[in-house]
């Protein structure tokens, strides 16, 4: 009895896992029952009539008719709904069609002006002069085409801009990145990237900003908001490019909104968190200078909440370049659709020479525009003509000597290609070669043990442990949820979880979203202990903890495809290959977590512990652990978001989950219904997690008084 | 003087809660606290009537909690109040618009916050042009502007600093000029040097006093220190639970406080560091003076206890024309600085 009194949670938590393995044991599995299996057949044909099974081993997919009906329903907004007419330049006659594909038409046709014009300053070309003629002009005038610049002169002007913004190290590294992209003959893809990562970028930028500020002024605004942002965030890519694919077609701009719809959440958060932190005592100085609203809001509080917003402008610059790989599935050329080639075909070399190429891009970016921000102005100095446009003049320079040197190469390189105008995709250097040595070497020489290993992961880990959350009755696996959620977090929280859970459960995916957590569990349990780990280690003093956050930002910044092949070229088409993807992904934020939350452990703390006398593990055990707890679950919560992208993305090496049928999803024209309602059910699995953990996390972090 | 006094507050009301409002209406002028407390309510200023004349310091001293700053808040019109009127020169403050107001703000008032309220992200000449911007002048003249407030204020060649560079005790040399730098008519104060550490907070208060000498504002000082206020002030407000509970010039508060909770305060304060000779003199000035020395009626008398002390008669008291205006004894000055405070206890 006094236990019970002394440990009331353990004892919650002993009776609930006893109900649940009760009622795991208690219920059969029904005779006939077909658990699923990997294979090719289309979705619809793999129905399984789940009715004729007791609703307390599978509930009943009620919502199967979903995914069917959303189909229709944009089926007819995009094609019968409202229908106005309006001019068709291209014929010259006016036309009519449904309003919803006029906006979207619209919408599509601005990005992608946008993009190419872009795209056509840096490399040339002739769509932007046929978006204001036509191609019959075009035919007729051969001379009209945009000339496209050298690469040297991109490159130098990349030099001017960051020596203007930051002096000499960020100039050193803006052309250090640039004669890499060359060199490697990633030229002209990089410049593709780019030109469709300076268009999403900004527009997400603006539209994070103006809802973070709508959000900001208005309460209900923020309540409606929220939980689109939570979907938003952590739906899996995939599944919303079919809708983006149906209703704007296929191509860059496509690939730029889809961007633009992953990056701007972030956006908004940041935003809206550093307005809130803005002091009053600020906001009425300004007041008290006589600020009307708008200056209130330019001059006042957007500068002074400047700093998370800066974070937002480097969240926003990395998910663009992060999403390059998957916008490239919708038709967004560039690096990312040569990374998703080179994954293809197994070329481990081609494909990190891309990726290097795009976290090169994004640093690059980031770090610009970061410097930009900061830019002091100098009223003292009176500043010559010259002066005033130093940078301006040198720029022009570097134009002259550029089309000079290029021109000067039409002769040097008289056969092919003039390697100063640009270097073209297959002629730039290399290092393929060697990463194949090394993988053929590992592979000769450790071929017997990566098999041993694999074959035992397989057949002793993973195929049990995917068996044994099959076999959870749906019972059991409501009970279990909505129990933990009960014991954190009140009723409330169980109701949450449970709404969450009884969504996926209605619909006809519920073994396929089991496959899922067993994968993303499993990924999490690794990745979990591996990052606490590796974090404890590197928090162990200054310089550690530096190295090991900047590794944790490169390999974030890595596309997250990169991981897939490495593992694929040792351990085959295999789950082992997924997992071990996954683990290396997930491991980032919980090793950063768990960093942040040790080196956070208020210094007098240590002291105080040392003068009790505590060695250096009883001081991690006592103290440190116990006080960076908190923030390491918020890591863990990161983590099984982490896990459950690298899951679905696993799904391109063949997997048996919910991923597998997003992806199918995703070729299949009427797979708007299963693309998002499979998204969904991928959400809810995160969004389930975060609500225990973040209850948790918080209860936790008052009581310790960290706010 | 018979001009509009600059600052004037007719029984203002600032009740915070849904209700606020009707509450106070229903209540007619007659609030309790306590009762609008059970209701949900919290009064934050409770009829709170006075002017402030042209030039003349009003300091408003209470506790945290009691009201201060939220009074002020209503008379630089940050927060509206309940109910009540306030009269800036004569203007009714409640009744302008947003564009009488912002105009208002960017000419005549200038206003410097406990935590100094700085923009981090421009530097200290910024941060002081910021008001002159905002109203529309020229960079040029708004950076002249502000350097000459550099100077005024003593940080020449910290120009260029950012505030998070700069000391506590800089940083709110960095708000006075910013509050200054419109050359406003009124000058609120909110607990400006209450953040920072006791030495500076002396330095500030001396360089206060020298702003003052040289500009002579009208001036809404706030402050939770007693001691400040008894050095600052023209006159003194002490606020309590939103009701003022008495406005009085330093030496009649401490001479005397009109309720229990001014006299504890006033209890530690040593007198002969706050009253002047004309406090404790005799207004009759005849009999047999000491004839060789006389003193101001104006002096702390802390500064001249020695000079009468050391006579055996009563010493005669002039102003500043040199008319004999009374007299002051050795005795009471002795029962000023040892004899009262305690007696009483």
């Amino acid at each position: 009895m006094a236990f019970l009194q002394k440990y009331p949670k353990a004892v919650q938590w002993s009776f609930l896992l006893l109900v649940f393995f009760g009622l795991c044991f208690a219920i059969e599995v029904p005779d006939g029952y077909e658990f699923a299996k990997a294979g090719t057949e289309f979705i619809d044909k793999d129905k399984l009539d789940q009715t004729k099974y007791s609703v307390f081993w599978r509930l009943p997919a009620f919502i199967a008719w979903m995914p069917g009906w959303i189909n229709d329903s944009v089926f007819f907004l995009l094609n019968e709904w409202a229908p106005i007419e309006y001019f068709d330049s291209d014929i010259q006659e006016t036309k009519s069609r449904p309003v919803v594909l006029h906006i979207t038409r619209i919408i599509s046709r601005s990005m992608l002006f946008m993009i190419e014009f872009i795209r056509e300053i840096l490399i040339g070309g002739v769509e932007t002069v046929v978006a204001f003629t036509s191609w019959d002009w075009l035919d007729k005038n051969p001379w009209a085409e945009l000339p496209g610049l050298p690469w040297t002169i991109v490159a130098g002007a990349a030099v001017v801009l960051g020596y203007k913004l930051n002096g000499r190290n960020l100039a050193i590294f803006a052309g250090l990145t640039m004669i890499y992209i060359s060199a490697f003959g990633q030229w002209k893809p990089s410049m593709q990237t780019l030109s469709f990562v300076m268009v999403a970028a900004p527009i997400s930028f603006l539209l994070g900003l103006g809802f973070g500020i709508w959000a900001y002024r208005s309460k209900r605004v923020e309540n409606i908001l929220n939980p689109l942002l939570n979907v938003a965030q952590t739906m899996p890519h995939y599944s919303y490019l079919v809708p983006i694919m149906v209703l704007f077609g296929i191509g860059d701009h496509a690939g730029a909104i889809a961007t633009i719809i992953f990056a701007t959440p972030p956006m908004v958060r940041l935003t809206l968190l550093g307005l809130r932190k803005v002091s009053p005592e600020v906001i009425e100085a300004g007041k008290m200078s006589g600020c009307s609203n708008f200056q209130l809001l330019f001059k006042v509080l957007i500068p002074t909440a400047r700093r998370d917003i800066l974070i937002g402008v480097n969240q926003v610059i990395m998910q663009c370049l992060a999403m390059a790989v998957i916008a490239s599935f919708i038709g967004a050329k560039g690096l990312g659709w040569n990374l998703l080639l080179a994954l293809n075909q197994l070329r481990i070399g081609l494909a990190l020479e891309a990726g290097i190429c795009i976290t090169l891009i994004a640093v690059l970016l980031d770090k610009m525009s970061l410097a930009w921000a900061n830019k002091q102005i100098n009223y003292f100095e009176n500043p010559t003509f010259f002066q005033r446009n130093k940078y301006f003049m040198i720029f022009v320079g570097v134009v002259i000597a550029g089309y000079i040197l290029s021109y000067i190469g039409t002769f040097y390189f008289k056969e092919g290609f003039n390697y100063l105008f640009i270097v073209p995709h297959n002629k730039g250097i290399s290092t393929e070669a060697f990463w194949n040595s090394g993988v053929d070497w590992i592979l000769d020489n450790f071929f017997d043990p990566l098999k041993v290993f694999n074959t035992w992961l397989i057949t002793q880990v993973l195929i049990p442990m995917k068996n044994a959350f099959l076999r959870m009755p749906a019972v059991a696996t409501f009970v279990l949820f909505m129990g933990a959620g009960y014991i954190i977090g009140g009723i409330r929280s169980a109701i949450v979880v449970g709404s969450f859970t009884l969504f996926i459960a209605l619909t006809e995916w519920w073994d396929r979203a089991l496959i899922t957590m067993y994968m993303a569990t499993f990924g999490v349990i690794v990745s979990g202990i591996l990052g606490i780990i590796i974090g404890t280690l590197s928090a162990q003093n200054k310089t550690s903890t530096k190295i090991t956050l900047a590794v944790c930002d490169t390999l974030q910044t890595f596309p997250s495809f990169i991981y897939l092949i490495p593992v694929i070229m040792l351990f085959g088409v295999t789950d082992t290959s997924v997992l071990i993807a996954v683990v290396i992904y997930a491991t980032i934020p919980a090793t950063r977590y768990t960093i942040e939350g040790l080196r956070s452990v208020p210094s007098a703390l240590h002291d105080a512990g040392s003068m009790s006398g505590v060695n250096r593990l009883q001081r991690w055990m006592r103290i440190e652990l116990p006080l960076a707890f908190p923030h390491m679950m918020l890591g863990i919560n990161q983590t099984v978001v982490f896990a459950l992208f690298m899951v679905i993305i696993g799904a391109m090496i063949g997997t048996t989950d919910l991923g597998q049928y997003i992806l199918k999803a995703l070729s299949d024209r009427q797979g708007t219904g299963n693309g998002l309602m499979l998204g969904l059910c991928v959400a809810f699995i995160g969004l389930a997690v975060d609500n225990l953990i973040r209850t948790w996390a918080e209860k936790q972090k008052k009581l310790l008084g960290q706010d | 003087m018979s001009s509009t006094p600059v600052i004037k507050c007719e029984s203002v009301y600032k009740i915070f809660g849904t209700n606020a409002k009707k509450m106070l209406q229903n209540a007619n002028g007659n609030v309790d606290a306590k009762s609008f407390q059970d209701e949900g309510c919290i009064v934050g200023v409770n009829n709170a009537s006075f002017e402030v004349s042209k030039g003349e310091m009003l300091v408003v001293m209470g506790l945290s909690g009691s009201g201060k700053s939220t009074l002020l808040r209503c008379i630089s019109r940050l927060t509206d109040a309940t109910g009540g009127k306030i009269f800036i020169e004569g203007q009714d403050l409640l009744a302008m618009n947003e564009r009488q107001l912002i105009e208002l703000r960017r000419n005549k008032m200038g206003m410097v916050f406990q935590s100094f309220a700085l923009l981090p992200h421009k530097t200290v000449l910024e941060n002081i042009a910021f008001p002159l911007q905002i109203k529309g002048s020229k960079t040029n003249e708004s950076i002249q502007k502000a350097v000459e407030m550099v100077e005024l204020v003593g940080l020449k060649g910290r120009e260029n600093y950012f505030p998070r560079e700069l000391s506590g005790g800089q940083q709110q040399r960095v708000g006075i000029a910013r509050s200054l730098a419109v050359e406003p008519d009124i000058w609120f104060l909110d607990e400006p040097f209450s953040a920072l550490d006791p030495l500076i907070r002396k330095e500030m208060q001396d360089e206060f006093l020298r702003l003052q000498g040289v500009l002579n504002k009208t001036i809404l000082f706030i402050t939770h220190d007693f001691d400040e206020a008894l050095r600052l002030a023209d006159r003194i407000a002490i606020m309590k639970d939103g009701l003022i509970e008495q406005l009085d010039t330093p030496a009649d508060i401490v001479l005397n406080p009109k309720t229990e909770y001014v006299r504890k305060f006033t209890q530690e304060v040593p007198r002969e560091k706050v009253l002047k000779i004309e406090a404790v003199m005799d207004k009759s000035s005849g009999g047999q003076n000491a004839d060789n020395i006389t003193v101001s009626k104006d002096a702390i008398i802390e500064t001249v206890a020695e000079k009468i002390l050391s006579q055996d008669k009563p010493v005669s008291v002039i102003d500043k024309n040199n008319n004999v205006v009374g007299s002051v004894k050795p005795s009471k000055i002795i029962q000023t600085v040892f004899g009262q405070g305690k007696e009483k206890k």
